[in-house]
């Protein structure tokens, strides 16, 4: 028999609030181009995306304290294939420990060519320094940010 | 805490593929409720509750389709409860289960559910938007890539390449060739794998599990009903879930806790479960296992999470076989999660075919002298691990 189907799209639009932490997180990086996490003052830990209690202790953080621009890469990872509403591919991004951090914060890297997978995992391999780099007009957002090899 | 065991006396799965055009959402949840009611030879009447087994209501695009799934389960007038816990969905439901069982509130319980990831189009959309809107959800983040950062720190901790992430995949091709209800069934080769196309580097296309349609349910019960009843059953002797960190860059850095590479939250989950099914050496008295990977890399954290061996030492071993249906300790016989992912009841699926292979009830993809299996499912970015024992 004939089996018919139906296509369905949903697009819903929230507006949500990032709370304190994070809207301090961003307003530095857009006016100052500074990267700032928070200090647990019981393990010393800075935890950047900065938090406003750590996991470990289940305490307030107490302090901002500005990490990078420098770092090494966590992870990697290079995409290939296109997902809908999801970014063109090819593109590299990962996880980069930041100059007096203590967790790693994600970002795209950029200035690697990506026409051969193997050539570029071992320009991003894992240990490999990165500078952070900030776009000229920033909106206070993640993309303001990105990584490239030092 | 009570000495009476919870057994499993039914089980139904579909047959899985890409598609099921000539069935709804909720027809498919019936069917495999009606193939686990006349595995366990009980009457309707008998079930005093049950768990319904949803993953995120966006992957199948119909919001609390458990609604539409009380009239296939069988639920009016019944105890009722969804679960839903990512990709460990499936497991938490029989788990949620058990508790019933255990709790002695019921005797009978049925578990249930279904889905049709292949009518998704959009699956990494919707998965993407589990990272939190704060600060990660300006990156283009997915299972795969979450999954393939994982890899690229295993491989560099313990020396995986990307042959023997294509060997997993060889594996389990086998395995599922042999089983009906596999999705994936095509028998493939390294080169095959080695060939397909880069999705998110190291993992190719053939790495990865596909988007499938089907259902899934089961049927537990107390000791003293299937006593009683004179019904034949296989037990859940341990079980556990455990959580980590939601930071996957806290899984990195100076001094994690919880590796990246790893699955410490299932290793803590297993330990639970064998230290409740009084297992005190896994890789002496586990015989089979059914482990969730989605994608290939994932097989060898799971296997080393398991305490089948030590971190890193599965690579090796799966290199001389040793986790093949005919070899030491087969993992995933069914083909596992890289050959069949309906997310809603994938990781029911491990339970399911760990227990079918402890019955001796596999069929073709049946191990040899498997008396004491295990099963787990994995949910989030690390963060709900679920595992059990289940024993003859």
């Amino acid at each position: 028999m004939e089996l018919l189907g139906r296509t369905e799209t949903w697009n819903i639009t929230y507006d949500h609030a990032l709370g304190e932490i994070a809207s301090y997180f961003y307003t530095q990086i857009r006016d100052n181009a500074r990267i700032y996490g928070r200090r647990c003052a019981k393990t010393n830990h800075v935890l950047v995306p900065p938090r406003a209690f750590s996991d470990e202790t289940l305490l307030p953080t107490t302090e901002w304290v500005e990490v990078g621009p420098g770092g090494t890469i966590q992870a990697f990872t290079m995409v290939y294939e296109r997902f809908n509403n999801l970014p063109d591919p090819p593109y590299a991004f990962g996880y980069v420990l930041l100059d007096g951090a203590d967790t790693a914060l994600g970002g795209y890297f950029k200035g690697v060519d990506l026409s051969d997978p193997k050539k570029a995992a071992e320009q991003l391999a894992i240990g490999t320094r990165v500078m952070t780099k900030f776009a000229e007009k920033r909106t206070g957002d993640g993309l303001d940010f990105w990584f490239e090899r030092a | 805490m009570s000495k009476d065991r919870v057994g499993i006396i039914g089980i139904g799965q579909s047959a899985f593929r890409s598609r099921r055009d000539d069935a709804s959402y909720p027809e498919l949840v019936r069917e495999a409720v009606t193939i686990a009611m006349a595995d366990a030879k009980l009457d309707f009447d008998a079930i005093e509750a049950i768990v319904y087994s949803l993953s995120p209501d966006a992957m199948i695009g119909i919001g609390n389709a458990e609604r539409l799934g009380v009239d296939a389960v069988g639920g009016r007038r019944k105890r009722f409860l969804r679960i839903n816990t990512g990709g460990s969905t499936g497991i938490s439901s029989v788990a949620a289960a058990y508790y019933h069982v255990a709790s002695g509130l019921c005797d009978v319980v049925l578990t249930a559910g279904a889905d049709k990831v292949g009518e998704c189009g959009d699956s990494q959309t919707v998965l993407n938007k589990i990272w939190d809107p704060s600060f990660e959800r300006s990156l283009p983040l997915g299972t795969i890539n979450m999954l393939a950062m994982s890899g690229v720190r295993y491989m560099q901790r313990y020396g995986m390449t990307e042959e023997d992430m294509a060997r997993v995949t060889v594996k389990n091709r086998r395995h599922a060739s042999l089983n009906p209800n596999a999705h994936l069934r095509k028998v493939v080769t390294i080169d095959d794998v080695m060939e397909s196309r880069t999705i998110s580097w190291p993992i190719k296309l053939l790495d990865c599990c596909p988007q499938s349609t089907g259902g899934a349910a089961m049927v537990l019960a107390s000791e003293q009903y299937i006593r009683d009843n004179h019904l034949d059953a296989v037990w859940i002797t341990g079980l556990a879930h455990r959580a980590e960190t939601y930071w996957m860059g806290d899984r990195m850095g100076t001094n994690p806790t919880a590796e990246h590479a790893d699955a410490y939250a299932l290793r803590r989950s297993f330990e639970q479960s064998y230290k409740m099914a009084g297992i005190t050496d896994p890789a002496k008295q586990v015989h089979v296992a059914e482990l969730y990977a989605p994608f290939s890399n994932t097989e060898f954290h799971a296997i080393d999470a398991a305490g089948l061996c030590k971190p890193g030492e599965s690579v090796p071993m799966l290199r001389e076989g040793k986790f093949d249906l005919d070899g030491w300790i087969p993992v995933n016989p069914s083909g596992g999660t890289l050959c069949t992912n309906a997310i809603a009841v994938t990781a029911m699926a491990r339970v399911a075919e760990t227990a079918l292979q402890v019955w001796g009830r596999a069929g073709a993809h049946q191990a040899k002298n498997v008396r004491v299996g295990i099963a787990s499912g994995n949910g989030g970015d690390h963060q709900i691990f679920g595992t059990m024992v289940i024993e003859a």
